[in-house]
């Protein structure tokens, strides 16, 4: 149902994206780019001792996409580098395997009317996978 | 004639609304003709065009040469032996830039293309600049009057219209300034080819190339015209079967004019097929007129929707609206006008060099065809406002 897609929820953070701007000091970032509808996003990390200290985007992208990244951003900020692979996992199911709960997930679970619209699963996971291959890029040893 | 009931595809509901196809500059439905015409090649004379000495080959190989006649009058050239098919415009640029490009163009040359290209002609110069040094230039938008041509400016290849923004290029002019310089022009005729009646003896220029699939034909079809004296002095692009006249281990000779650029069976079917599209498109009610008041009124109609903005906003073009609506994105619209049965492109349409110039990331685009009525314009504004509803805007 399109009223599934379109909660509030994503409506309010599509418009008033949390953690949205530049991050300066960060320690790891990546680019997504969704080439399909020409979304967008560049992700920053604060990584200190396995923790995400802060998390920022910028990205130009579809309503899916931009509230997507910003509720990823509230999901994720605080947590071990292992607590979050768990809420991506969990995430990435709720979107992709019938039955999921996505019970990891604070927010996120209001994606869930997504997995009805296969076509948008690439909007509402492109913050999530720029996430993955962010944290892994290690780009800055030395931390400002 | 009753167009609609040509097209049975028409009668579905999708998510238990009309269908209301608006993306025929994407791709055009086929009418029954189309289909049956591909449908009769292959249950009732399938076989190999061009070699075969027995009834059904005999047969084939008619049924494809006739198109050849068909599409030399379509677009009034002097002789068959302009028409080469080709698997659509992409494949006919592609055909060009290798085989044209890489015999007649050299280190310092010049190539020209408009602002509103398709990556379909932009891609291919381009590899073909960093190849063999030649150097890329971009006609600005919105440009008129003359033309910054020199001695080294040696190709103009430009769309006759735009795929994304349905406005011209200044086709006559540009060729008459391309000419003065001894330039060879290449038209893009993909948009304008549905549309637009083709003569390419007044046009004057030397290659133009569209698609089958955006004239009610099938996929995977299309012509490259080019003057024969220019095609005679070119190599072949793909070698193999059907090109060569003869062929020893040590040498081979090429076959005249098509043949030499038709290697390998072609898409016979989708060549008979495309046939049946040129005769449907003959059949339409003249065009130009009816076709001037099918954009004003549905540009009106548009522009009722609070917070639309168009763009390519001018009457005299083809029926191809993009727009923005409000801050929304093209693909949340698409998406909710999807599910009141309207089905519109939505994203950079293969245009990002153009968009960039626009400033905008993306775009929604509604395009006409033949099947198209007013209603289906109402279905789109009403739809719109749906989208303003759920974005509470």
């Amino acid at each position: 149902m399109l009223e599934d897609l379109y909660q509030e929820l994503i409506l309010d953070h599509n418009q008033h994206p949390h953690h949205y701007g530049e991050l300066p000091g960060y320690t790891h970032t990546a680019h997504g780019h969704n080439p399909l509808c020409g979304d967008e996003l560049d992700l920053y990390l604060v990584i200190e001792n396995n923790h995400i200290k802060d998390i920022r985007f910028i990205g130009e992208g579809c309503a899916i996409s931009k509230a997507s990244a910003s509720i990823m951003t509230d999901e994720l900020v605080g947590k071990t580098l292992e607590e979050a692979t768990e809420i991506f996992e969990d995430f990435h199911s709720l979107l992709t395997e019938e039955g999921s709960q996505g019970l990891k997930l604070q927010k996120a679970g209001v994606f869930s009317g997504v997995r009805e619209f296969p076509i948008r699963v690439k909007c509402a996971t492109l913050a999530w996978h720029t996430f993955s291959e962010a944290k892994s890029s290690c780009i800055c040893t030395a931390a400002v | 004639m009753d167009i609609r009931s040509q097209f049975p595809i028409l009668n579905q509901q999708v998510h238990g609304k009309r269908l209301v196809y608006l993306d025929s500059a994407a791709t055009a439905l086929k009418p029954i003709s189309v289909v049956e015409a591909e449908r009769a090649y292959e249950l009732e004379y399938c076989a190999n065009i061009h070699r075969g000495v027995h009834y059904l080959s005999e047969k084939a190989t008619l049924a494809y040469e006739q198109v050849r006649t068909q599409a030399q009058k379509f677009l009034n050239a002097r002789s068959e032996r302009e028409i080469i098919f080709t698997p659509g415009t992409t494949a006919g640029i592609n055909l060009v830039a290798y085989s044209y490009g890489r015999k007649f163009l050299k280190s310092g040359d010049e190539i020209w293309i408009s602002s509103l290209e398709h990556h379909s002609n932009i891609v291919p110069w381009q590899i073909l600049c960093q190849e063999i040094g030649c150097v890329l230039k971009v006609i600005p938008l919105g440009h008129s009057g003359e033309l910054e041509f020199c001695k080294n400016s040696k190709l103009l290849a430009f769309t006759y219209a735009s795929n994304a923004l349905g406005i011209f290029n200044p086709v006559e002019d540009w060729i008459k300034q391309a000419k003065a310089h001894n330039m060879t022009v290449l038209i893009d005729a993909a948009q304008a080819a549905p549309h637009i009646k083709l003569d390419v003896q007044a046009l004057d220029c030397d290659f133009l190339v569209f698609s089958g699939h955006k004239i009610y034909g099938p996929t995977g079809t299309g012509i490259l015209y080019g003057k024969e004296a220019l095609l005679n002095s070119m190599p072949p692009y793909q070698t193999g079967g059907d090109m060569i006249e003869q062929v020893t281990f040590e040498k081979t000779t090429y076959a005249k004019l098509p043949a030499k650029f038709e290697a390998g069976t072609p898409n016979i079917s989708g060549v008979i097929g495309l046939g049946a599209a040129i005769d449907f498109l003959g059949g339409l009610p003249a065009i130009a007129s009816a076709k001037a008041g099918e954009v004003s009124s549905a540009k009106q109609r548009l522009l009722e929707v609070p917070g639309i903005r168009l763009f390519g906003d001018t009457e005299n073009k083809l029926p191809i609206f993009s727009f923005l609506l409000g801050n929304i994105h093209p693909h949340d619209i698409s998406s909710i006008i999807d599910q009141e049965g309207v089905a519109v492109r939505a994203g950079h349409l293969c245009t990002q060099p153009l968009l960039k110039l626009l400033g905008v990331p993306a775009l929604v685009r509604a395009s006409l065809g033949a099947y198209n009525t007013s209603e289906d314009i109402d279905a789109l504004v009403s739809a719109l406002f749906k989208v303003k509803q759920v974005f509470r805007c």
